[in-house]
């Protein structure tokens, strides 16, 4: 069935600009007018902003299902939280090791699999975010069913991040390096192949590109976000349980993507936002969360498949 | 207890969760088989049918008892309405989306599996169910090897409703309609199939033959949740895909495969009962680097 087409808003490199700076201010000036709790649930919706740039460069960009995305948030921030509150380690030093455990562990998932129908893709990301949640849930040294706690705040320049308002910056800061990494990749030759790939796989094979290899690399650099995401959000909380890793974060995560619209940048932003603001607005709803973002999640399926806001196709600069 | 003795208990086990197992993956190898989709709700719908079953059973419990009479009524039952309710999220979700791109169908099937447990955690508070029978206790005592009549009974029902299923698919007409979808749908339009009546019947069959095990699963386990059915469809897709997806006699035998090995697994030396979903999960991926199209399955070559 149709959508109905949306006005179209094209603004001038100079509009664009000037529209990013103002937004850019914004985010950078609202701490001072916000009490604690508007700030927490800000820091929280540019943190969902991060993990879904993250699942954007996979589903969106490379056109292939993660069910499991939750589990490499998890890799990132149980190596954060052990090496920090077991072996007393920096925490800017643990954020090299939680990189290369999450690229390493989308590259053991994703190595084998990709190779196959992308639907074996989605159950077997499925199956393994299960099982690095189990894992984590019955190893000692991931602290079990408790978790882990006590994983040290990490300080800049002497200043030890402790308060809510530095979060705030952290995750700003991170989500605004995420934007400008997603957009240098997305118009990057890499960027165009996972384009392709997406559009007409046996065509993009024809024309040369290695299909596993660019698939492959979407689902490492995604990796690489959830780990990121990971080690910061185990220092902000400074306690970690499995419970934070289920089926139901990752599905969460896709579905701020999804309803933002799949593959550009703004879109996944707002999707991210409209994920963390909406139960809040509405706090009454409660355990109906799921169940109503369940529906939405299928109504744009259904009417509106390329999301609230859409990526524009085929007319336009390209 | 001798190893003999374990050997046999676990044997019983692994063939109980086996039969659930295989019910389940036999509507995942259906559907797969007829449209290519992976329906992320097919372990709701066994929710769903374990749920419906212990509502009938408690409406017709005055009239037929608790007992086995009131049992087969309320697993008929819910195994209608979920057939049903498999045809409806069919037409309304699945249909438009079938020329879609695959991410959007995909997508489209984890909404309405969000949607089937969410609203059954809405409707029960998120509460367990106790799924009462007297059925009493009763069984074959083998000296330290104890089968209930119930474990029995549920055992030959499974495989009489999968003996049902294959007569259907092999010696009647809308079986061999079933059949000649899956291998070329336009060829079938061409000789007047009616694909989409087709298409519905196989969501019906697969959809109440997993109510028929959610409402064996009530009766065994004896409680419900809404989220029972999140786990058993991921088991089902390991099965479905371990004796080949797309193949019935393959959901079968892997069904059954998978639940001996979990009974067995568990037994082994520091593989507990909590790393028993790490273990079939596990072989899963395994399955699917080094043989993907299972041990019944036929090599696939992709059309462009």
């Amino acid at each position: 069935m149709a959508a109905p087409r949306i006005p179209v808003f094209r603004l001038s490199r100079m509009q664009r600009t000037l529209l990013l700076a103002a937004l850019a201010a914004i985010g950078l000036l609202i701490p001072l007018a916000a009490n604690n709790y508007v700030l927490e649930v800000l820091t929280n919706a540019w943190f969902y902003a991060i993990l879904c740039l993250g699942l954007n460069i996979v589903v969106g960009y490379a056109g292939l299902l993660d069910l499991g995305y939750a589990a490499f948030f998890a890799v990132g921030a149980y190596t954060t939280g052990i090496l920090s509150s077991q072996y007393g380690i920096n925490f800017w030093l643990t954020i090299p090791v939680a990189v290369a455990c999450s690229m390493l562990a989308g590259l053991i998932i994703g190595g084998p699999t990709l190779r196959l129908r992308s639907d074996y893709l989605a159950i077997v990301t499925l199956g393994f975010g299960e099982i690095v949640r189990i894992i984590a849930r019955n190893l000692d040294i991931t602290g079990g069913a408790s978790g882990l706690i006590g994983i040290d705040r990490p300080s800049i320049l002497g200043l030890e991040l402790s308060k809510g308002i530095h979060f705030y910056y952290v995750f700003l800061l991170l989500a605004m390096l995420a934007c400008f990494v997603s957009f240098r990749l997305q118009h990057s030759r890499l960027g165009r192949a996972w384009h392709y790939v997406r559009e007409d796989e046996d065509a993009a094979e024809a024309m040369g590109i290695d299909r596993v290899a660019v698939k492959l690399q979407a689902y490492v650099i995604g990796a690489m976000f959830g780990g990121v995401a990971g080690c910061f959000f185990a220092a902000k909380m400074t306690a970690i349980s499995p419970e934070t890793f289920t089926f139901a974060q990752s599905v969460l995560i896709l579905l701020g993507v999804v309803m933002g619209g799949m593959g550009k940048i703004p879109g996944v932003i707002v999707g991210a936002f409209a994920l963390v603001l909406f139960p809040e607005v509405f706090r009454s709803m409660g355990s109906m969360r799921m169940l109503i973002f369940g529906i939405v999640m299928l109504g744009i399926m259904l009417y509106r498949p390329e999301g609230i806001w859409p990526q524009r196709s085929g007319t336009g600069e390209r | 207890m001798s190893t003999l003795d374990i050997i046999l208990q676990q044997l019983a086990n692994g063939l109980i969760l086996g039969s659930f197992y295989a019910l389940v993956a036999l509507g995942y190898t259906m559907v797969y088989g007829i449209i290519k989709l992976l329906n992320f709700a097919h372990g709701d719908l066994y929710m769903a049918g374990g749920f419906l079953g212990f509502l009938v059973l408690s409406l017709v419990g005055a009239l037929l008892g608790t007992g086995w009479t009131g049992i087969l009524a309320a697993m008929l039952l819910s195994m209608l309405a979920v057939g049903l309710l498999g045809v409806i999220i069919q037409r309304i979700a699945y249909v438009p989306m079938l020329e879609a791109p695959r991410l959007s169908i995909l997508i489209t099937a984890l909404a309405v599996s969000m949607i089937l447990s969410n609203g059954v955690m809405a409707i029960t508070d998120g509460e367990y169910l106790a799924f009462n029978t007297d059925l009493g206790f009763e069984g074959i005592d083998l000296g330290n090897v104890f089968i209930s009549y119930t474990q029995l009974v549920l055992v030959i029902s499974a495989a009489l409703l999968m003996i049902i299923l294959y007569l259907f698919v092999h010696k009647t007409l809308y079986g061999k309609a079933m059949r000649a979808i899956a291998i070329d749908q336009d060829a079938c339009r061409l000789m007047g199939i009616n694909v989409n009546r087709i298409i519905a019947l196989t969501f019906f069959i697969g959809s109440s033959l997993a109510a028929a095990a959610g409402v064996m699963a009530g009766v065994y386990y004896g409680s419900l949740h809404f989220s029972m059915g999140f786990v058993i469809g991921l088991k089902a897709f390991t099965a479905a895909v371990i004796g080949g997806i797309g193949s019935i006699p393959g959901a079968m035998l892997g069904g059954l495969v998978l639940g001996l090995l979990e009974a067995f697994g568990t037994q082994m030396p520091f593989v507990g009962s909590e790393w028993k979903d790490v273990f079939s999960f596990g072989l899963l991926i395994l399955l699917l680097i080094f043989k993907p199209t299972g041990l019944l399955g036929k090599t696939e070559i992709e059309r462009m």
